[in-house]
């Protein structure tokens, strides 16, 4: 069988920071960046008496992250400890939803790509759990550094509904928009925020058994998990097609290497002794706490996506690279709270502004200007002040140079001239000049009409308003 | 002068005051608190060397405490326990205080926190004499599992003190405080209360805050006072409960004003006597004595009917499997990693294995094991599982028997305090010790241990009484009015 005769089936597990002032289950600091060990206290050091309390505002942004991806909210649920000694897990145990997770089912619909049909990603579970700290090696020392144990993780486990890498990046791209909507996660995969376990197998194509699956850990990037499913789905292939077995691994993404390789069985091969938490009475969700959550839900990606494409007449393809750029759709909806046409503002951001970006290499809002700024060089354009080619230059200038609309367009006397009355007084000296031309013209030559506009534009250095040169022309040549 | 100078001669027998006694006269001020912390001070000096009820005697800080709680006395404004000195169970987080849990892996542990009943009790001006003697980590029903040396029993030096509170039952039976804390997962408070002649209470489950109580088996711990009469017990207890913020199983119900239960009026209360706890192989003394302080009971107008706990057989097998599935996780944090004890080692398993090997009893290390094994796949359904199942037929037992009664009455041991050594090499014989408190700890009940008599060879015996959850006020008010009766008077320790 060749590649072809074979489908993917992947399932992701997508653990999130959440994005809280305090810890899971005590007062301390929940954010990243301070010195080690400072954001401690004897619970999540794990010391002898101590004991857990919920963060209700963690239980709060998990309810709304579960409405946004249509779950079930389970009235009741619990906590277990899951226990495995490491030096980062100060008590021995994490203290985990395991069996009574408080979101079940639900999914995730994927916006839809060129030529394809939306499709949905069916969840199996959200859960809440505690962070562990980090180990820190040096050379003849290890430490730790607990400021992140007990820092709250949702885990949100999908069922293996994924059919490519590209699909698998394409949800993860629109569950991290949904995060970010509801304020469960910052979203920074790069710094984190965001992990990701990949489960992966194969079967030919048309059957509907499920195969041996391996599942591949701690990817932190759109791309690394692209690249693993890639590589791992054409691994089991050629497995398969040498007429080997796949056992059930657990495997580690190599990314100087871009290859997965198995973990020793001794890393993972844990018996983890799940029993439930004592110390945390069940979780109780009342309906008017759901009710209260749902009636406050932020706009999310999808509705926003209907939204462009309802309201400002944006294409799906637009509303597509638009939004799929956090920072891109923020620069887009800051221009167009500057007051601007949403058509004309799309069309700037997804030209103008992405090519400035992409050229400079920087991020986004280091490459451009404000987006006040770019609202006000395009309010200019609709109000005729400047023409649209003046506007693409004072733009680039702009990125140079830093400075405001207003200035950059004075500086460069990119203001287009509107005055009738000095209009009217080049298309006289114009026309004065061009006699024989204008002879013609009346004469029935019509297709010098051109001509006159242009030689009007020359002679006012193309600063002068287009609309304006045709009225009055069209006055002066009817005679 | 100081009209505490007249009961100069007495303050040798300060300490053998009642907090009721004592908060009295601290409050007329004929005594100091300084002058009562001396006597339990010198009582302590003088008895320790042969008891050892206490891992760490705080001297100067009780002192200091005295000196707070007789300023607060002088402005009169004190609440019922200042100036009181106490005995904590070293199983307590005190801040800047030593806490080991008489367990070499905490040897060097000095908590930077309170408990939150140390702090309540701070802030009530109590006075800490030290931290006593336990079962390490609370496993042991004879105080014979401390890494710190048994504890001995006041009424028979020979004798245990029962455990694992025994350190904070002896002290206040030898006069060294006025009341103790100790904490009951499944017997620690009632066993050791009855071994030595004193009242203890191990309140409903969620009652008392757990928080900075070292935890043992978390869904079966809870704290409890040890005092010489059921009044000083309850105005200890009413001390310590109530809400805490810091401990989400602590229930949120008010604490009722204990003393105003103990009305000495048990006329019509009906006292359900549980023919599972009367059972073959029971002391003669032991039967004789319970029976005898139910009758006294009817006499003052109680009713006792007979009820059954058929499930009572269970108890012991299910409370070795959930405190010990518990106390497995419970434990893990002592891996040398942050605090106490740390092996020299070359890589983690190392650390662990060493640290553990060297810093946990015997004890300890079987109910690890045990409790391990309970929880490993393969074996959570046939173990774990079916003793959650036995522990609620237990609660429902309790329920359908409390129809039939107001509050329960049996033995709260099947002996009187056995010799020390006598029980050390046969774990079973041991746990059979607490084969009638510990269906109280799986229910979530209120129980008490009441002295009810003593053996042929002087050894105390205890009643015990039981209530319906939150039912505390029912059995203070029994156990308040059987003492009052005065037809039994509780030996005071031959020391």
């Amino acid at each position: 069988m060749n590649s072809d005769s074979y489908e993917a089936v992947i399932g992701l597990e997508v653990h999130a920071h959440m994005l809280t002032r305090s810890k899971l289950f005590c007062g301390c600091a929940a954010d990243f960046g301070a010195a080690p060990n400072h954001n401690v206290c004897p619970i999540c050091m794990g010391m002898p008496g101590v004991l857990p309390v919920l963060n209700r505002h963690v239980l709060e942004l998990a309810i709304r992250t579960g409405l946004a991806a249509h779950s079930r909210i389970e009235p009741h649920s619990t906590f277990a400890r899951k226990s495995y000694f490491y030096p980062d897990l100060p008590k021995g145990y994490q203290i985990s939803q395991y069996d009574q997770p408080l979101c079940r089912g639900g999914y995730v619909e994927l916006p839809p790509r060129e030529g394809s049909e939306p499709r949905r990603i069916r969840l199996v579970r959200i859960h809440l759990e505690e962070d562990a700290g980090k180990n820190i090696h040096s050379e003849n020392a290890s430490l730790v550094d607990f400021n992140r144990s007990g820092v709250p993780l949702m885990e949100i486990v999908s069922e293996p509904d994924i059919r490519s890498p590209e699909e698998a990046v394409d949800y993860l791209r629109e569950l991290r928009g949904i995060l970010v909507a509801v304020g469960a996660s910052d979203g920074k995969m790069e710094e984190g925020s965001l992990r990701c376990d990949v489960n992966v197998s194969v079967r030919p194509r048309g059957t509907s058994e499920l195969g041996v699956k391996t599942e591949i850990k701690n990817l932190n990037s759109f791309r690394f998990v692209e690249k693993a499913i890639v590589y791992e789905v054409k691994r089991q292939i050629e497995e398969l097609s040498a007429g080997r077995r796949i056992p059930q691994e657990t495997h580690l993404w190599d990314p100087e290497r871009e290859v997965t390789r198995p973990m020793r069985s001794k890393e993972f091969a844990n018996d983890y002794r799940y029993f439930p938490e004592p110390d945390l009475p069940p979780v109780l969700v009342a309906p008017d706490l759901v009710e209260s959550i749902a009636a406050a839900m932020p706009e999310l990606p999808a509705q926003k996506r209907e939204k462009y494409g309802r309201d400002f007449g944006l294409s799906s393809y637009e509303v597509g690279v638009l939004l799929g750029r956090d920072d891109l759709g923020d620069y887009f909806a800051a221009v167009l709270a500057a007051g601007v046409n949403a058509k004309a503002a799309a069309n700037w951001v997804m030209t103008e502004v992405l090519r400035a970006a992409n050229e400079s290499g920087k991020p986004l809002a280091q490459a451009v200007p404000p987006p006040q700024q770019t609202g006000e060089l395009l309010r200019m354009v609709e109000q005729s002040r400047i023409s649209l080619n003046a506007a693409k230059n004072a733009f680039a200038a702009m990125c140079r140079s830093g400075n405001t609309a207003e200035a950059t367009v004075l500086e460069l006397g990119l203001a287009q001239v509107s005055d009738e009355a000095a209009i009217a007084e080049v298309c006289d000296r114009v026309l004065a000049a061009e006699g024989a031309k204008l002879a013609e013209y009346r004469a029935g030559r019509d297709k010098l009409y051109g001509f006159f506009v242009g030689a009007v534009m020359k002679a006012m250095g193309a600063k002068a308003n287009p609309k304006v040169v045709n009225e009055v022309l069209r006055r002066k040549l009817a005679g | 002068m100081r009209p505490s100078a007249v009961f100069t001669q007495m303050t040798s027998e300060l300490n053998r005051l009642t907090i009721a006694e004592a908060s009295a006269r601290l409050r007329r001020r004929e005594i100091s608190s300084r002058e009562l912390t001396r006597a339990c001070l010198d009582r302590v000096a003088a008895v320790e060397p042969r008891l050892n009820a206490f891992i760490t005697v705080t001297a100067d800080e009780a002192l200091q405490q005295a000196e707070l709680a007789d300023r607060r006395l002088d402005q009169g404004d004190a609440p019922a326990l200042c100036g009181i000195p106490l005995a904590i169970k070293d199983i307590y987080c005190t801040r800047g205080v030593r806490t080991t849990c008489a367990s070499k892996i905490l040897d060097n542990f000095v908590p930077p926190f309170d408990a939150t009943t140390i702090a309540r009790l701070r802030a009530a001006g109590a006075v800490f004499v030290g931290k006593a003697n336990l079962d390490e980590f609370a496993m042991g029903s004879s105080t014979e599992n401390s890494a710190y040396g048994a504890t001995r029993n006041p009424h028979g030096l020979e004798r245990v003190a029962g455990g694992s509170s025994g350190g904070s039952a002896a002290a206040v039976a030898a006069d060294e405080c006025l009341a103790a804390l100790g904490t009951d997962t499944g017997g620690s408070i009632r066993l050791p209360a009855a071994y030595c002649g004193v009242v203890g209470i191990k309140p409903t489950y969620s009652r008392v805050s757990r928080f900075g109580v070292i935890a043992y088996a978390s869904s079966l711990d809870q704290v409890g006072p040890f005092a010489r009469t059921v009044r000083d017990a309850a105005t200890v207890l009413e001390a310590v409960a109530g809400p805490d913020p810091l401990d989400a199983t602590c229930s949120g119900r008010p604490v009722p004003d204990y003393a105003r239960a103990l009305s000495g009026e048990v006329r019509g209360m009906r006292i359900g006597v549980p023919k599972e706890f009367f059972v073959e192989g029971m002391d003669a003394a032991v039967d004789s004595g319970v029976r005898g302080a139910i009758a006294g009971l009817e006499e003052l107008g109680a009713e006792s009917v007979e009820i059954s706990l058929p499930h009572t057989d269970y108890a012991v097998a299910a409370y070795y499997l959930i405190a010990t599935a518990e106390a497995s996780a419970n434990l893990a944090r002592y891996d040398g990693v942050r605090y106490g004890l740390r092996a020299a080692a070359d890589n983690n398993i190392e650390l662990y294995n060493r640290t553990r090997a060297q810093g946990f009893g015997a004890e300890v290390k079987r109910r690890i094991m045990l409790g391990t094994f309970a929880l490993s796949a393969g074996y959570y359904d046939a173990y774990y599982l079916k003793a959650q199942k036995v522990r609620t037929l237990i609660r429902r037992d309790f329920e359908l028997a409390f129809e039939k009664c107001d509050i329960i009455a049996a033995p709260v041991a099947p002996s009187t305090a056995f010799r020390l050594g006598e029980k050390t090499d046969d774990p079973i014989k041991m746990y059979l010790s607490d084969i009638f408190t510990i269906s109280v700890n799986l229910a979530g009940l209120p129980g008490m241990s009441v002295p009810c008599g003593i053996d042929p060879e002087g050894m105390p015996i205890g009643l015990q009484l039981i209530g319906p959850p939150f039912g505390e006020e029912a059995i203070l008010r029994a156990g308040d009015a059987w003492e009052r009766s005065g037809k039994f008077a509780p030996p005071r320790s031959r020391l």
